[in-house]
């Protein structure tokens, strides 16, 4: 170790690789893990959420897992929970969907109307 | 960069570890390996969580699930349910945990809720033999500041100004400790740890050992520099192999980034550091005793002054410090001594960590701020006496340390508070007993432990610790008369003003602190010949209790000396004293609990 | 117990403490280092080996007698091929550690502190090992066993009957 700023680069890099344990507050992304879920592909729309997340540097995000949603056929699907909104529930996800709710929802804060449980109902 | 999305942190302290945690890791590892979520789901091992009552622990991330008290099987279920379909396996959550159909966040839990973690900040969170782990949570953060960016003397007064003191025993001013060494002339300084943790009871600094040892070496290292040593060594306990094991990968991988070695961060300091083991001797976790045995030597005290810092290790000026002490400075460094000096009380600052044991619910270690109260810990944190027995007293300070008994149980824990119940912080043992607990056998325990342990060079600790035990035995066998109640205090007196070193001098206060708040078991033992707990073999007497007697005669056929006599099915069965040996075998045969001890 | 202490001294178990020894050299004040490997090595350090130290540290016998005797660590004979550790720490001892203690004593003939006849037990009163959650604990060898009845007793020590 030759300096400071070389320690510090190495925290940035370790830090994401363990932030998840630190406790959560702040917004929640839940995925449907249930073996529906994980069926119809859940598991690479977590993945990809994961990722998008940790790329971004975003704080106070954290992606987690449940079990049924309760809703089969819409499957994969997700929820994002952000203190002081109503919940938002995606549904039909993939990888790709995935990281555009990220971009525009997560981060710009305008909820992607389109792939919600509400726009497939009608 | 790899990335989870679970993280199943897996305890790894001595506690887990004796109850199978090693055999639950590998189940996790095999199992996610065999349902392919080796990429998603990480399995790591950590130090010590606390909460050893219910342990085995396992905690997996990103929810927080705090799993309590497994067993291998049940791996299978938590991976299949948990970590392949995303459904929390709520009947093996710590019941704490989950309440009213909600899983409650670790920190509202009772166990941790009161408490503030510094020096374990990172015990259970951190995989101990990661090193990129510790630096993630602002590791060697506090190291490179301080070489890039600070004086020595600078480095000293932050430690002044923070107030800490020594959290080993006596609880003298770490940074006067470091000033004295600073200033000591000496062409080579050394520093050293002390991990001798011999105390019954407690294991803080293992726990730091094992489960954050980086911590340890960032310390010792700004030590180094402050005080201007190049060499340090830490003096571990042989007792404890998983934390000299992770103590060396800790050193090894420092050395090998660079962390420990020639020019650390580019400057002209250099530190490196070693293990010594200790072969088991209490007296070594005292100071002069412990520089002893490093060189090699039999363990024993010598007259201070020359103190350490002036005159330590092979002659040469010597900063002494212990683990929990180590554990501190960094997050001293990084938060400022301001910060540090606003948790506790007047003359106490900062946290510590107490390991409570015995009759209590949550055996366990806890951080908590300097005055909390012993209430505060053994009722909200500690969850109180199982059995809903009776609280008697708190044994603080280990072989040093007296009995508080519940009238004080509202003390602010402090150093000064401490000391004048007749007790002592020490290294923050606490072991809770009951009503079923006897003092004069507590006060027997720790008098037979320092016979045992005296190093035996001065004539007050050898010989006089001795004859305090005799007069216990003969107390606690019905023998004692009111002279030697007053034989005992005198002498007590005696031992302590006279020894040597502290071991000697505190040996006392274990007889002296229970004759003062519990005499009348004393006088109970010396007049009635009666053990109120019924502790005391030789003044225990086994009874049938007529009209419960059924009979039966299972404890006549269970008793190894044949002194039960009746007749199955026709007279009640009598137990004759004079044979009995007091075995307690007929009492637990007995399946209609008709016979009693008293 | 002589003729175990002789099987031990064995040619090839001191060219191994020579290793060790050379590991340690030009460090300051190896004794206990060395004392430690020995004792790992034999199982005890008695009085040949001693004489080797101190002929290859050149630290005097009554020095080196003295460290030996001094820590509990190290033995001047074998101990038993299993070494029943019963934890007498306090959190232990509140929790009726002695009983369990007398008990192990009871069936195998055998005083703390002492090795059976046969060589077969060492059974040891031991300071805190520090796992107070299974209090009262035992360990024979590696096995631990935690939160212990005396009832438990006889049924632990039948597994170690050969």
């Amino acid at each position: 170790m030759k300096s400071l700023e070389e320690l510090r680069k190495l925290r940035k890099e370790s830090l994401d690789q363990v932030d998840m344990r630190r406790s959560g507050k702040g917004t929640r992304i839940v995925v449907g893990m249930a073996t529906c879920g994980i069926s119809s592909g859940a598991r690479p729309v977590m993945m990809a959420l994961v990722e998008e997340v940790k790329k971004r540097n975003l704080q106070d995000v954290t992606v987690t897992q449940t079990g049924c949603i309760g809703a089969c056929r819409l499957e994969p699907m997700f929820e994002v929970y952000r203190t002081g909104e109503e919940k938002v529930t995606y549904v039909h996800m993939d990888a790709e969907k995935a990281k555009k709710v990220v971009t525009e929802h997560i981060v710009n804060g305008k909820v992607v109307s389109e792939y919600t449980i509400g726009a497939y109902e009608k | 960069m790899e990335l989870y999305r679970s993280h199943i942190l897996v305890c790894g302290g001595t506690g887990c570890v004796s109850s199978d945690s090693l055999k639950i890791e590998e189940r996790f590892k095999e199992l996610i390996e065999k349902n392919d979520l080796k990429d998603e789901a990480k399995v790591v091992k950590t130090g010590c969580f606390g909460l050893c009552e219910a342990g085995p622990i396992v905690i997996v991330y990103p929810e927080g699930a705090f799993y309590s008290q497994l067993k291998v099987e049940d791996v299978d279920t938590i991976v299949a349910e948990h970590l392949v379909k995303g459904r929390i396996v709520t009947d093996l959550l710590y019941k704490e945990s989950y309440q009213e159909g909600e899983m409650q966040s670790i920190n509202d839990v009772g166990f941790y809720k009161k408490q503030e973690r510094v020096a374990l900040r990172n015990c259970g969170v951190i995989n101990p033999e990661v090193i990129e782990e510790y630096i993630a949570y602002d590791g060697y953060e506090a190291l490179g500041r301080v070489l890039s960016e600070m004086k020595p003397e600078e480095v000293i007064q932050i430690v002044k100004d923070s107030g800490l003191r020594g959290r080993g025993g006596g609880g003298f001013p770490t940074g006067l400790k470091w000033e004295f060494t600073a200033k000591a002339e000496g062409d080579q300084k050394y520093i050293a740890c002390n991990a001798d943790e011999g105390d019954p009871g407690a294991f803080m600094d293992r726990s730091v050992l094992e489960g954050d040892p980086h911590v340890v070496i960032e310390s010792m290292a700004i030590a180094g520099y402050a005080v201007g040593a190049n060499k340090g060594y830490v003096y571990v306990r042989a007792e404890y192999p998983i934390a000299v094991n992770r103590l060396q990968i800790a050193i090894d991988q420092a050395k090998e980034m660079g962390l420990l070695g020639e020019n650390i961060f580019g400057t002209d300091f250099s530190f490196d550091m070693e293990i010594r083991l200790g072969a088991g001797a209490f007296v070594c976790g005292e100071e002069t005793a412990l520089i002893k045995s490093i060189e090699g030597k039999r363990g024993m005290p010598v007259p201070r002054p020359p103190f350490p810092a002036v005159k330590g290790l092979f002659d040469k000026p010597t900063l002494l410090n212990n683990v929990e002490t180590y554990a501190n400075i960094p997050q001293i460094i990084l938060r400022g001594a301001e910060w540090f000096a606003s948790i506790g009380t007047e003359k106490s600052k900062g946290t510590k960590v107490f390991a409570l044991a015995g009759k209590i619910n949550n055996t366990g270690l806890l951080e908590i701020p300097m005055g909390t109260t012993l209430r505060e810990a053994i009722y909200d944190v500690g969850g109180g006496i199982p059995g809903g027995k009776e609280f008697k007293a708190v044994q603080t300070g280990g072989p040093s340390g007296g009995c508080i008994p519940a009238a004080h149980i509202d003390t602010p824990i402090d150093y000064d508070n401490l000391i004048e119940l007749g007790s002592m912080m020490g290294s923050g043992g606490m072991i809770v007993l009951d009503e079923d607990n006897c003092m004069v056998d507590i006060a027997r325990f720790f008098l037979d432990f320092t016979v045992d342990e005296s190093c035996g060079k001065c004539t007050p600790c050898r010989d006089g610790t001795k004859r305090m035990l005799e007069m216990l035995d003969k107390i606690a066998e019905g023998k004692g008369t009111p002279a030697d109640l007053a034989k005992l205090e005198t002498l007590a007196k005696t031992i302590k003003n006279a020894s040597l070193c502290g071991l000697g001098q505190t040996a006392p206060n274990p007889v002296l602190s229970t004759l003062d708040f519990f005499m009348d078991e004393y006088e109970a033992h010396v007049h009635d010949k009666r053990c109120p707990a019924g502790v005391c073999k030789a003044l225990l007497n086994y009874i049938v209790i007529e009209d419960k007697c059924k009979k039966c005669g299972i404890c006549a056929a269970k008793c190894p000396v044949d002194c039960i006599s009746g007749t199955k099915g026709k007279t009640v069965y009598h137990i004759d004293t004079d044979k009995c040996i007091k075995c307690n075998a007929c009492l637990e045969a007995c399946p209609f609990d008709a016979i009693k001890k008293g | 117990m002589e003729e175990l202490v002789s099987k031990a001294l064995t040619e090839e178990n001191f060219q191994q403490l020579d290793r060790q020894i050379e590991k340690v050299q030009g460090s300051k004040g190896p004794l206990m280092q060395v004392l430690t490997q020995a004792q790992k090595i034999f199982g005890c350090v008695p009085y040949e080996v001693q004489k080797h130290v101190s002929e290859r540290l050149k630290v005097p016998m009554s020095d080196i007698y003295g460290v030996v005797t001094f820590y509990s660590q190290f033995s001047l004979i074998p101990k038993g091929k299993y070494v029943i550790s019963v934890c007498m720490g306090t959190a232990c001892y509140v929790k009726s550690a002695q009983p369990i203690l007398d008990k192990i004593s009871e069936i195998i003939d055998t005083k703390s502190g002492e090795t059976s006849a046969d060589g077969n037990f060492t059974l040891e009163a031991t300071r805190c090992i520090g796992a107070c959650g299974l209090a009262p604990i035992i360990t024979v060898n590696e096995d631990v066993y935690g939160k212990l009845e005396v009832t438990d007793v006889p049924g632990i020590m039948e597994k170690y009957k050969d």
